[in-house]
C-alpha cells in the first residue's frame, strides 16, 4: 500500500502511522455537551466505500495528513495536510 | 536416463546418502530422473510411494530436505532446486527408508482414513486430542522437519521501483519486456526460473525461424544490454498488493555450494504498471491409481526431454484430452524414445507420427510397486494392458491467474479452454498477457505480450512499437475430461492425498461450497496450494453437486504464490534488528561498573551498580538509596524525552497540550505538567522549563517520548494550526544527569565553573551553567524528594561528565544509582510513573484534579469532566504500607476489605508499585483504592492470586517520606 504524502510524494505505508477517522479534526467546543463529545471521541461509521483517514508520516516529514480512500477497492484518491482548508 | 549428451560441467550430489552425477544446468529433479531415480518421496497421509510429477514450482510430490545442521531446509521442491556440486538432498516422511516405509501401513487402513476422519474418529475423550491423537497424527502425517537449531544463514530484504514490472519471462513476458524496454520504459523482469524463456526452453517450437530457446536467449541478451531493464531470474513474484506493490522472493545464493551472500532476498517492488505473463500450468486427470512414480505431466516429460535431454522412461505412454499428447509423442520419438501408446480421450483425432493411437481412450488402472510397470486402458477397440515405465498425462492447461486474484478478483470460466481466465482490471495497473490470459499458441503469446507492453508504455507517455516475430499458431483443441471411472483411488491432490471419493464424500456430507470442501478434504493446501489440482477438484465437486464449474467457483487465491520462508520475510528483523538498542552516553561506564542493564523501551539503563560483598540486588539498591537520602547520588536520566519548543505562541501551545498552565511560568523556572488524552485520561507527565520568553524545553517519560512527539505534531497541525510554534526532539542531543541528595549542591559546585547558591537557585529554577567551559543547562528538580538537580550537557560530553560526577559523588560518600534505587526513591515520595498512569486513570484518580485548569481549554479538558470520571467510588491513588513491615506486598495484587471473599465482585482496587523502603524500614507501595483519599489509616488486604500472596496493608497518603517536602526545598 502506498500513500501520497503532500510534502514527500508517494511513499510506502510502512512510513506512516494510522490514527483513525478524520472526524477527529472536527473538535467540538469545550462546552458542546456530552453527546457531541461522545460522537467526537468514540462514535465512528464503518463505511464500505469512501473514507477519510488520518495518517501521520512518522518515518518521514512528520506531517499529519487526511487520506481519502475506498475501503472496498483500496483505491487512494487523494491526501492533504490536516491544516489545509477543509 | 539422459538421451541427449549434456554440454554442462559434470557435478556430483547425493540423495538419501547415495552419490549421483548430474550436470550444470540440471535441477535436482532432472538429475534424479537422469539417474533413473523415480521414487523420491512418500505421500503426506497414506505414505504412498511418489515420484516427480512436474518440472516447475507447482510440484506436489517431490519435496525433499536439502542441507544439514542449522541450514537444513525442509519441503524444498526438487523441481526448483538448481544442482550444485556437493548438494545433499534427503527424502521426507519415510522411516526407516524410502523403499521400506513402516508407515505405508496407513495405506492399508485407508478405508478408515477418509476425508474428515480425524474430526469423526478422534472426538473423545476430549483431553486425548491434545495429549495423544494430535502428536501421533503429526508424527505419522507430515512433511520435512526443521533442524531445531537457530538458522545461521543470512537473508535480506530490498525495495525496487520501476515503470513496468513484467512477471514471467516466457514468450509473452520476453516480448512484453522487449517492447517496453525498447520504448525506453524502466523495466523489471522477474522470473522464477534460473534461465529465462519459460516454455520456449521446454518445447521444440521455432520463433522467427530459429529454435525457441535460442530466440529466448537472444531476447534475454538484448534485454540485459539495455540500461533501463533489470532482469531478475530466480525471482518469484509472490503477491500483488495495493497501489502497484508486489512481493517477490529471490533465491540469491541457494543455488551455490557456499556463499557469504544472503540465501534469499524478499523484494518489495513498486511498479507504475505490471504485465502478468505467468503462463499456465498443466493439470492431471483423475484416473485409478494415477499416483505411481513414473506418472507425470506431459508438459514435464517434454521439459525434461527438450531442456535437459532426459527421458523419464524407456517406454512412454501418453494419456490426454488435448493435442499436447501428440506433441509429446513426436518429441519423444524424435529423441529416439519409444512411445508405447497414446491414449486420447477424444474420438476424432489422428496420429501425428508412427505411434500406436488409442482413441476414445482412457487409462483405467496402473501397476507397479515403487514405480510404474504397466497400465490398463480402454479405447474404441476394447481393453488392453500396455507395458510402460512412464505415463505422461495432460488434462489441459490452467492459466496462472493467481496474482490477479490477490485483491479480491475472481477468475471467470472460459469454455473454449475449459479453464478459468483472469477478469480484466482485477489488479489496478495490471495487464495480463500470454497463456496466463488464455492465449495458448506461441504466436498468440508473443502477440499479446507485445500488445500489453504497447498499451502500458503508451499510458506512460512512451511511443512503443510492436515488432512481433512469427511462431506456431496451432489451435488449442481440448475436450473436457476430469475423471475416469474404474477400480482404485483416483488421486487429485497428490500433496494432500485427496482423491475423487473424498470430494464426493464432502458433497454428500453437505460440505458443498468449494471453500467448505477445501477445509473438509484439505484439497489445495500445503506447499503447492493445489496449483495443478484445484481445477480438477472443482470439476469433480461440480459434478457431485449437480452444478456447473462456473457456479461452483474457485477457492480464494491468497499470497504468497510459492512458499516464502519466514526468515526471508523477516530479514533484518531478527535479534537486535527486531528491537534496536539505544544506548546512553554513560552506557559503557555503567557496564564497566558491572551494572546489569535493563530495557526501557529501546533504551538500556543500569539496574544497580553492584559492590564487592553484595550478594543480592537489594543490598546494592538499599546502599544506593542511602547515597541519595544521606549524601549524594548520580543517575543518568538522558532517556527521558526532551522536546525543544520555540515560537511566539509556545506558551499558548503548552497551555493547550498540558492540563495546567505554562504561560504564567516565569523565565528560568520549571513546572510539573500533566498531559491528558482527548478522552480525559492521563497521557504522560513531566517537567517543562521556560528557558526564554518564547523558548521552552519539555521532558516526557522515557516510555511515552515518541507518543508525546506524535501528539504534539497532531495538536500543532490539526487542532491549533493558528499557533505559531515549532518544536523538535532533542532527546539524543542532550545527556542529562540527576544529582540528588543533601550534598548535591556541594557536588555541583565542585564541577561548575560558577558556583550555585540557594537564593539564586531555588527549587524549580533553571538556567545556563558552564562546566569546564562547556555550556550546559541546570534544572533544580527532584524525582527523589531530596535537594536535587539535573545537569544537561551536549551528548558528546555525556560520558566524561558522568565519570566526573560519579567520582565527585564517591568522594562525598555517595555514588551512582540505578533504576532500582530510583524506583524506591520515587515510591517513598509518591511520585507516579507509567505503572500508575497506565492509560486508564484520570487526573482525578491520581489526586491532580485541581491541576486541570478550568480557566482555559486544553486537550482532554471537556472529557475529563464527563459523568463517571469524577466519582468518589473510582479507585484513587493512595500509599500502602505493610502492617507488619516485613510482609512483602506484590505489584498487581488486588485489594479487599478484611474478611471479604477475594473475588472480583469485592474488588476495592489494586497495587501498582511496590518496594522495600530502607528509609522507612518497611515494605511499601502505591495503589488505587475506591474512595482512597477518605480511607487513610484503614487496614485492607492485598491478595495476589497469581503468586499466592496475601498481605495486610495500611492505606496511607501517597507521600510516605517527608510529606512536607522540606528536604526538596532545603
Amino acid at each position: 500500500m502506498r500513500l501520497p504524502c503532500p510534502i514527500c510524494g508517494e511513499r510506502d505505508r510502512r512510513e506512516f502511522y494510522y490514527q483513525g477517522d478524520a472526524v477527529a479534526l472536527d473538535r467540538p467546543a469545550r462546552d458542546a455537551g456530552g453527546a457531541a463529545w461522545d460522537d467526537y471521541l468514540h462514535n465512528r461509521d464503518n463505511p464500505a466505500g469512501e473514507t477519510r483517514d488520518l495518517w501521520h508520516h512518522a518515518a518521514g516529514c512528520g506531517a499529519w495528513i487526511v487520506v481519502t480512500r475506498d475501503t472496498v477497492t483500496h483505491a487512494v484518491s487523494g491526501a492533504k495536510l490536516v491544516g489545509a482548508k477543509r | 536416463m539422459r538421451v541427449i549428451k549434456p554440454t554442462g560441467t559434470p557435478l556430483t550430489f547425493t540423495f538419501d546418502g547415495v552419490q549421483y552425477r548430474g550436470v550444470e544446468g540440471d535441477t535436482l529433479a532432472s538429475a534424479l530422473l537422469a539417474n533413473g531415480v523415480k521414487l523420491v518421496g512418500r505421500s503426506f497421509k497414506y505414505h504412498r510411494p511418489r515420484g516427480i510429477v512436474t518440472a516447475g514450482s507447482e510440484e506436489p510430490n517431490a519435496l525433499v530436505t536439502i542441507g544439514t545442521g542449522p541450514s537444513q531446509e525442509p519441503n524444498v521442491r526438487a523441481t526448483t532446486v538448481q544442482l550444485f556440486n556437493g548438494l545433499e538432498a534427503r527424502s521426507q516422511n519415510a522411516w526407516p527408508s524410502l523403499k521400506r516405509d513402516a508407515m505405508a501401513v496407513n495405506d492399508l487402513a485407508a478405508p478408515f482414513l477418509s476425508a474428515g476422519f480425524y474430526y469423526k474418529t478422534f472426538m473423545w475423550p476430549k483431553a486425548f486430542w491434545e495429549k495423544l491423537y494430535e502428536p501421533i497424527i503429526r508424527r505419522a502425517a507430515g512433511l520435512g522437519a526443521l533442524s531445531g537449531e537457530a538458522n545461521s544463514d543470512t537473508y535480506e530484504k530490498a525495495f525496487a521501483h520501476c515503470d513496468v514490472l513484467v512477471i514471467g519471462a516466457g514468450p509473452a513476458g520476453l516480448m512484453a519486456a522487449l517492447t517496453a524496454g525498447r520504448a525506453g520504459a524502466d523495466v523489471i523482469v522477474a522470473d522464477e526460473d534460473a534461465v529465462m524463456g519459460g516454455r520456449l526452453l521446454a518445447e521444440t517450437f521455432d520463433v522467427d525461424g530459429q529454435a525457441g530457446a535460442d530466440w529466448a536467449a537472444d531476447a534475454v541478451a538484448e534485454l540485459a544490454a539495455m540500461p533501463n531493464v533489470r532482469l531478475m531470474p530466480r525471482t518469484t513474484v509472490t503477491g500483488a498488493y495495493d497501489q502497484g506493490t508486489f512481493g517477490a522472493l529471490e533465491e540469491v545464493s541457494r543455488h551455490v555450494p557456499r556463499s557469504d551472500a544472503p540465501r534469499e532476498c524478499f523484494w518489495r517492488i513498486t511498479a507504475k504498471r505490471s504485465i502478468l505473463c505467468a503462463g499456465a500450468l498443466e493439470r492431471p486427470i483423475a484416473f485409478p491409481n494415477n499416483d505411481r512414480p513414473g506418472i507425470m505431466m506431459a508438459s514435464a516429460v517434454r521439459a525434461y526431454l527438450n531442456r535437459w535431454g532426459v527421458a523419464p522412461g524407456k517406454a512412454v505412454t501418453i494419456f490426454a484430452n488435448n493435442d499436447d499428447a501428440h506433441r509429446t509423442a513426436v518429441d519423444l520419438m524424435d529423441a529416439g524414445v519409444k512411445v508405447a501408446g497414446v491414449i486420447d480421450s477424444r474420438a476424432d483425432v489422428a496420429a501425428l507420427g508412427d505411434y500406436p493411437l488409442y482413441t476414445s481412450g482412457a487409462v483405467i488402472g496402473t501397476k507397479g510397486r515403487h514405480a510404474l510397470d504397466s497400465i490398463t486402458i480402454t479405447h474404441a477397440g476394447g481393453t488392453r494392458e500396455l507395458r510402460t515405465d512412464c505415463l505422461a498425462m495432460s488434462g489441459g492447461w490452467n492459466p496462472t491467474v493467481h496474482l490477479t486474484c490477490h485483491m479480491n478478483g475472481r477468475p471467470q470460466w472460459d469454455d473454449a479452454i475449459q479453464s478459468f481466465v483472469p477478469v480484466e482490471g482485477a489488479i489496478p495497473g495490471m495487464v495480463v498477457a500470454g497463456a496466463a490470459n488464455g492465449q495458448m499458441s506461441t504466436a498468440a503469446c508473443l502477440q499479446s505480450g507485445a500488445q500489453a507492453a504497447c498499451a502500458v508504455a503508451t499510458e506512460l507517455g512512451l511511443s512503443p512499437v510492436a515488432d512481433v516475430p512469427s511462431a506456431e499458431d496451432d489451435p488449442y483443441r481440448i475436450e473436457p475430461l476430469w475423471q475416469v471411472d474404474g477400480k482404485g483411488r483416483k488421486w487429485i491432490d497428490f500433496q494432500n492425498d485427496v482423491h475423487v471419493k473424498d470430494i464426493k464424500l464432502s458433497a454428500q456430507e453437505n460440505f458443498r461450497s468449494v471453500e467448505h470442501m477445501k477445509r473438509y478434504t484439505t484439497q489445495g493446501m500445503a506447499t503447492d496450494q493445489g496449483k495443478s489440482s484445484n481445477v480438477v477438484a472443482l470439476a469433480v465437486l461440480a459434478d457431485a453437486t449437480g452444478r456447473g464449474i462456473p457456479e461452483t467457483g474457485t477457492t480464494t487465491f491468497r499470497p504468497p504464490y510459492v512458499p516464502v520462508s519466514i526468515a526471508a520475510m523477516g530479514a533484518g528483523s531478527q535479534g537486535h534488528g527486531f528491537a534496536p538498542k539505544r544506548l546512553t552516553t554513560s552506557h559503557h561506564a555503567s557496564v564497566a561498573r558491572g551494572a546489569p542493564m535493563i530495557e526501557a523501551g529501546l533504551w538500556y539503563r543500569p539496574s544497580y551498580f553492584p559492590h564487592p560483598g553484595e550478594a543480592t540486588w537489594l543490598e546494592s539498591c538499599n546502599r544506593e538509596v542511602g547515597y541519595v537520602r544521606n549524601a549524594v547520588g548520580v543517575c543518568d536520566v538522558s532517556t527521558l524525552g526532551k522536546i525543544d519548543i520555540q515560537g511566539p505562541d509556545a506558551a499558548a501551545f503548552l497551555d493547550f497540550v498540558y492540563c495546567n498552565t505554562f504561560s504564567t511560568l516565569k523565565e528560568n523556572r520549571v513546572r510539573y505538567g500533566l498531559m491528558l488524552r482527548e478522552d480525559g485520561h492521563v497521557m504522560d507527565d513531566g517537567t517543562t522549563a521556560r528557558l526564554g520568553a518564547d523558548h521552552y524545553v519539555m521532558t516526557t517519560t522515557t516510555a511515552a517520548a515518541g507518543q508525546v512527539m506524535t501528539h504534539l505534531d497532531w495538536v500543532s497541525q490539526a487542532l491549533r494550526p493558528d499557533l505559531d510554534v515549532r518544536f523538535a526532539s532533542v532527546t539524543e542531543q542532550w545527556a542529562q544527569f540527576a544529582v540528588a541528595g543533601p550534598q548535591a549542591r556541594e557536588l555541583l559546585n565542585s564541577v561548575l565553573d560558577d558556583a550555585v547558591d540557594g537564593d539564586a537557585w531555588p527549587f524549580m529554577s533553571c538556567g545556563p551553567v558552564s562546566i569546564g567551559g562547556v555550556k550546559g543547562r541546570l534544572f533544580r528538580i527532584s524525582f527523589s524528594g531530596e535537594h536535587a538537580y539535573e545537569l544537561a550537557v551536549p551528548s558528546r560530553y555525556g560520558a566524561s561528565l558522568f565519570r566526573l560526577l560519579t567520582a565527585q559523588a564517591e568522594a562525598l560518600g555517595g555514588g551512582a544509582y540505578g533504576m532500582e534505587a530510583l524506583n524506591v526513591l520515587r515510591i517513598e515520595k509518591g511520585f507516579i510513573t507509567h505503572a500508575e498512569i497506565h492509560g486508564r486513570v484520570t487526573a482525578f484518580d491520581i489526586g491532580f484534579d485541581r491541576m486541570v485548569s478550568q480557566k482555559k481549554d486544553c486537550v482532554g479538558n471537556a472529557a475529563s469532566r464527563r459523568p463517571g470520571l469524577l466519582e468518589a467510588e473510582r479507585p484513587q491513588l493512595v500509599g500502602l504500607k505493610a502492617v507488619d513491615p516485613k510482609d512483602k506486598i506484590t505489584a498487581g495484587a488486588h485489594l479487599f476489605v478484611e474478611g471479604a471473599d477475594p473475588v472480583s465482585a469485592n474488588d476495592q482496587g489494586y497495587v501498582s508499585s511496590v518496594c522495600w523502603s530502607p528509609t522507612l524500614g518497611s515494605h511499601i507501595g502505591l495503589g488505587f483504592v475506591a474512595d482512597g483519599p477518605n480511607r487513610m489509616g484503614e487496614h485492607i488486604v492485598a491478595v495476589d492470586h497469581v503468586r499466592g500472596v496475601r498481605t495486610l496493608v495500611e492505606v496511607c497518603h501517597p507521600v510516605q517520606f517527608d510529606p512536607e517536602g522540606e528536604r526538596t526545598r532545603g
